[in-house]
């Protein structure tokens, strides 16, 4: 039971390390504040559901499910030459409740609020599930070094910290975030894809903001433009939110004392060390 | 070197820049100078492409570059620095030189060299002083190939020691034969080191010619000396 509980906390685990390091690449690192990020796991998640469930192998069904979640990804970079900050802020988050309103409303395709039940799991073992969990988050932090450590990486880092000066220097910084973003959403949406045949159950609560949090709480812990920071902000949030579960007996008390312990965790980090554990910039 | 043919810009009803035309000669360093407000810096983000215009055009060496994006620009040749500085504060000085130009370290310890900044190449831009920060911006628009350098108050909140620095690296540019537009309120850094100023006042040309000649001009006393 225990052995099982660990394989399921590790799956977890790797899957939110590559919802945070894809984040990390958009907002850390290229200063993209970004909060519809949910809505490209979700994206993700429906896409390899849907194939699947129609009978497309489950790897076609992952990768479709990252382009997909790239293509809604690079439609919301377009408006980014004129939408900065604050106001990109808005807007994806936006995406997040158009999605959900979508997912909700298209019945005759994602059956609403009912769901997708029955999406077919990569392999029946939890063992075979939990290694192949760690070789996709391993490619994508393995990836997602290369990148941030190339050439290409530095460009996305000037246009976070001054794109205006990137672009006196000859980069062309829309090209850039439009990049940053196609690629972070794509992991996402891998991500999604992880989730959904994993879970085996998909509805719109997917695109809940509690998700949100969770994630966003996973990044502020961990520290923005660092992936160490993505690893750890992902296991160290995910532990303390099982942790209730594992101490307290009452079952009603297990939700609000979670939303607590990242609400506490996110206060002690941010006054104790601002730019989170391993973070390299200022939120 | 660069033309520039009655450019206008309005920012609402404010003509930032009215009919301004004047050239920048080869191999020479040139002056903008006027009263805050004349439109020194809007022309400089004009000529750069980070403000589009109105009316008129801007050639670099005969190409036409009016609103180009500012990237291409850059790569046609034209490299700045900013009023305030704008260097990558949390990359190194080494990084932030590469994000110029991908070279190798001695010919970025040369440029560093040239402009008198010498600190490990692995230190942050954030550790810098306002000064060394404004020299690190100068190094590295110098390590950008570029044909013309153009300068956005480089003496603006530094200290003396460094205002004289910034004099002698303007002075090298000149012997190394480097064109240069440079944005500067001080006369005495102004009449050292340029061979030509163009005084502005409200967005318009109000006189071109040596130093010398400028100086002593009673219009150009009346609106930017105050005499």
């Amino acid at each position: 039971m225990a052995f099982e509980y660990l394989i399921n906390f590790w799956i977890f685990a790797f899957m939110y390390i590559i919802l945070v390091v894809s984040l990390n690449l958009s907002m850390g690192f290229t200063g993209l504040i970004n909060l519809g990020h949910l809505a490209f796991w979700g994206v993700g998640a429906y896409t390899s559901a849907l194939l699947t469930l129609n009978g497309v192998p489950w790897y076609f069904a992952m990768l479709a499910a990252g382009i997909v979640a790239a293509f809604f990804g690079f439609i919301l970079a377009l408006p980014t030459s004129k939408i900065k900050g604050d106001y990109l802020a808005i807007v994806s988050l936006g995406l997040v409740f158009i999605m959900d309103s979508v997912v909700r409303n298209w019945t005759s395709l994602t059956r609403g609020a009912l769901g997708l039940p029955g999406i077919p799991r990569i392999t029946s073992s939890s063992i075979n599930f939990l290694v192949f969990s760690f070789i996709l988050a391993a490619v994508v932090y393995f990836f997602a070094y290369k990148l941030v450590s190339s050439k290409h990486g530095k460009i996305m880092q000037a246009v976070r910290d001054d794109e205006t000066a990137a672009k006196v220097l000859g980069k062309n910084t829309q090209l850039y975030k439009i990049m940053s973003l196609v690629i972070s959403t794509f992991m996402a949406g891998i991500a999604g894809s992880l989730f959904a045949h994993y879970i085996t159950f998909i509805d719109p609560t997917i695109f809940s903001p509690d998700i949100l949090i969770i994630v966003l709480s996973m990044l502020i812990v961990g520290g923005l433009a660092s992936l160490n920071g993505a690893v750890f902000g992902a296991i160290i949030v995910l532990a303390l939110s099982e942790l209730p579960r594992i101490i307290i007996v009452v079952p009603a008390l297990i939700g609000p004392i979670r939303d607590m312990t990242f609400a506490l965790l996110v206060l002690i980090v941010l006054i104790y060390k601002p730019r989170g554990l391993f973070g390299k910039v200022d939120l | 070197m660069l033309s520039i043919k009655s450019v206008a810009k309005n920012f609402g009803g404010v003509k930032a820049v009215n009919k301004c035309s004047f050239d920048i000669e080869e191999n020479k360093i040139t002056a903008l100078i006027g009263p805050n407000g004349a439109g020194k810096t809007t022309l400089f983000n004009i000529i750069s492409g980070l403000i589009g215009i109105d009316k008129g055009t801007i050639k670099l060496q005969n190409e036409n570059i009016t609103n180009l994006q500012p990237h291409k620009i850059a790569n046609l040749g034209i490299s700045r620095t900013f009023q305030l500085t704008k260097v990558f504060r949390n990359m190194s000085i080494k990084d932030n030189m590469l994000l110029a130009k991908h070279t190798s370290e001695e010919e970025i310890k040369k440029i560093l060299d040239s402009v008198y900044l010498h600190k490990p190449l692995d230190t942050f831009a954030s550790e810098l002083s306002y000064g060394q920060q404004r020299l690190l911006e100068i190094a590295r628009a110098l390590l950008m190939p570029h044909s013309l350098l153009m300068l956005d108050e480089p003496t603006a909140g530094v200290n003396p020691k460094i205002r004289q620095e910034l004099k002698l690296i303007l002075k090298n540019l000149k012997k190394e034969g480097k064109t240069v537009l440079l944005i500067e309120h001080d006369m005495d850094f102004v009449m050292s080191v340029s061979d030509t100023i163009v005084v502005l006042n409200q967005g318009r040309v109000l006189k071109i010619g040596k130093p010398k000649q400028v100086v002593k001009d009673k219009k150009v006393l009346e609106a930017y000396l105050g005499k």
